[in-house]
């Protein structure tokens, strides 16, 4: 008996996948919409997730660590105290404030308590970035001499204090946690539900032709020659649905996102996924998702 | 002709002797294992075969038979006795649970998952329900049996004519299932069994759901296959129909085969289709 591998009769296999759709229009077109509105979600999702974990961590990068320096230290002290610092553990950045440009800062926050002090009563400062927010405790303890015994400690005469200020790290650091660990949830409860939405989707429509797979294996059918229209309907019905899916986003990008984009700081993240980038995504989950879950979920009715 | 007798009877006396031997054995031991001596000419040969449904479910029991090439075989008995179980072995929709069934020399056991649907295309199957695709033509159906073993679109414009006119089906080449009679449909199905000219054709009650004029007419056309060269066996719980063929019968009874009766027995002469159909119509009526 002649044997013909599968990937041999694509044209038979695409008619075959063509008359499926036009025979199968209710349950084609009720994957073609799960599919769509999956990735329209996904499409909304990816940014939102994005820019929210981008603004998380540009707040989180704001966590910073004082070092007050001594009013009398020299030129020469201040550049030593420079270089101690960068060479410390966990230092990320080194920024010098002055005591002026302090002063300025503070008094644009809060004007009327400076006011009322009526002098600059800031040091000059080195202003650090840990290299990871959540070290800026261990950061402040390798600077302070007031650490317990066993820290190796920077020290240097020209240091007067060290703050991280405690409180506000703390509430930032815990915030922004809260805010990336409750977007991974509900990414993955959306990416849960998207593929139970689609395989299920595809399995209703594969088991009202369960019969259909059945003659076929019993016909002498190999699973290939049955899976191959299944899997280009699939990636067919995917493309469709993805490409339904990205036309509105693109949409919805022009006319709503775009204008908003120089009002709102959220939206212009400069971290923000690039449409293009997200189109290849989406259009390249709407089709792998839908094929492979087509070809897969044949595989129960192939056991025949 | 002289050819065909002398080897059909010399097939009666093994078979006889196998009936001897088997009572014999029945007498003596309770399990029932007939010698068997499959030659060239064994198409199917059932070797101790059992099938157990689950705990208790007993489908087949040790089941010993062979059927050689063309050879027009029935297999009779109550539902639930067994002849559906010995068809889904044959397609190897099932595996024993014990004993060996070898087509055409071949041990079914030896043919691993993915040959399976090689092998099939050497097996025509007719089913009770038809089981043909509901939205597709009746061409469309028969080419699906082509389709699958790699013909190409002109092979087969070429072969199916032949069989949808030895089926009378040629009028109703671009009718759907749901638009023929439940007569034409097992013709089509039989149309497709037949397709790829298949050396061994098995009927599972291909007529369990039609009424005796168009039973008939099937059974002519698995006869007419029959003589053409096909090993067929057809599974029928319609014993005067089955009596009427006169042809070997395999009787089962839970699972057991109760009696082996060759076709010699009747005594019947080679009928053309035409005579077999009159004989048919005449002894049906009271």
């Amino acid at each position: 008996m002649r044997r013909v591998h599968g990937l041999m009769k694509p044209a038979f296999f695409l008619k075959e996948a063509t008359r499926s759709m036009r025979r199968n229009a209710v349950p084609s077109f009720a994957a073609l919409a799960s599919v769509l509105v999956t990735t329209l979600v996904l499409g909304v999702f990816i940014p939102v997730v994005q820019a929210t974990n981008g603004a998380a961590n540009d707040i989180r990068s704001r966590v910073l660590v004082d070092v007050d320096l001594n009013p009398s230290a020299t030129n020469a002290e201040v550049a030593r105290v420079k270089s101690e610092l960068q060479g410390a553990a966990h230092v990320k950045s080194v920024q010098f404030v002055s005591k002026q440009e302090g002063y300025e800062q503070e008094r644009k926050l809060n004007p009327q308590a400076f006011a009322l002090v009526g002098y600059n009563p800031l040091p000059d400062i080195f202003r650090l970035t840990p290299t990871n927010p959540n070290e800026s405790g261990a950061l402040r303890a390798e600077l302070d001499q007031s650490s317990p015994p066993g820290v190796r400690v920077v020290t240097d005469p020209a240091i007067v204090d060290v703050q991280n200020r405690q409180a506000q790290t703390n509430t930032i650091l815990s915030a922004t946690r809260t805010i990336k660990l409750t977007m991974a949830l509900l990414a993955g409860l959306l990416v849960f539900a998207s593929v139970l939405l689609i395989s299920n989707t595809i399995r209703l429509s594969l088991f009202s032709r369960r019969r259909e797979v059945e003659v076929m294996k019993l016909v002498g059918a190999t699973d290939w020659f049955i899976r191959w229209p299944f899997v280009l309907e699939g990636l067919f019905l995917g493309a469709l649905g993805g490409a339904g899916a990205i036309g509105l986003l693109a949409l919805a990008k022009i006319t709503l996102v775009d204008p908003l984009a120089n009002t709102f700081k959220l939206i212009s993240q400069p971290n923000m996924i690039d449409f293009r980038l997200l189109v290849i995504i989406l259009m390249a989950s709407a089709i792998g998702v839908s094929a492979a879950g087509s070809g897969l979920s044949l595989r129960r009715f192939l056991r025949v | 002709m002289a050819t065909t007798e002398r080897d059909a009877l010399g097939r009666d006396a093994v078979r006889v002797r196998r009936v001897v031997t088997r009572l014999r054995a029945a007498d003596a031991h309770p399990v029932i294992r007939p010698r068997i001596q499959p030659g060239a000419d064994t198409v199917v040969e059932f070797r101790g075969v059992s099938k157990l449904y689950g705990p208790g479910g007993i489908g087949l029991e040790r089941a010993t038979f062979a059927v050689n090439r063309r050879e027009m075989v029935f297999l009779v008995g109550a539902t639930g006795s067994g002849k559906s179980t010995i068809m889904r072995l044959l397609i190897k929709e099932l595996e024993p649970t014990e004993g060996t069934i070898r087509v055409a020399g071949r041990s079914l056991e030896e043919i691993e998952r993915k040959k399976v649907p090689y092998y099939r295309r050497n097996v025509g199957v007719v089913f009770q329900d038809f089981k043909l695709l509901p939205t597709r033509t009746v061409y469309d159906n028969i080419a699906y049996a082509l389709q699958v073993t790699g013909a190409s679109r002109k092979q087969i414009r070429a072969t199916l004519p032949d069989i949808l006119h030895m089926t009378g089906l040629s009028t109703k080449l671009h009718n759907y299932p749901h638009q023929l009679s439940g007569g034409e449909q097992q013709r089509v199905a039989v149309a497709r069994a037949f397709a790829g000219h298949p050396p061994l054709l098995l009927a599972d009650e291909p007529t369990g759901n039609l009424d005796p004029e168009t039973s008939i007419g099937i059974m002519q056309l698995l006869y007419r296959i029959n003589r053409a060269g096909t090993t067929v066996i057809v599974a029928s719980h319609d014993n005067e129909m089955v009596d009427r063929m006169r042809r070997r019968v395999i009787e089962l009874r839970r699972g057991r085969i109760v009696r082996d009766e060759a076709s010699g027995l009747y005594g019947s002469r080679e009928e053309n289709t035409g005579e077999l159909g009159e004989r048919l119509r005449a002894e049906a009526r009271p």
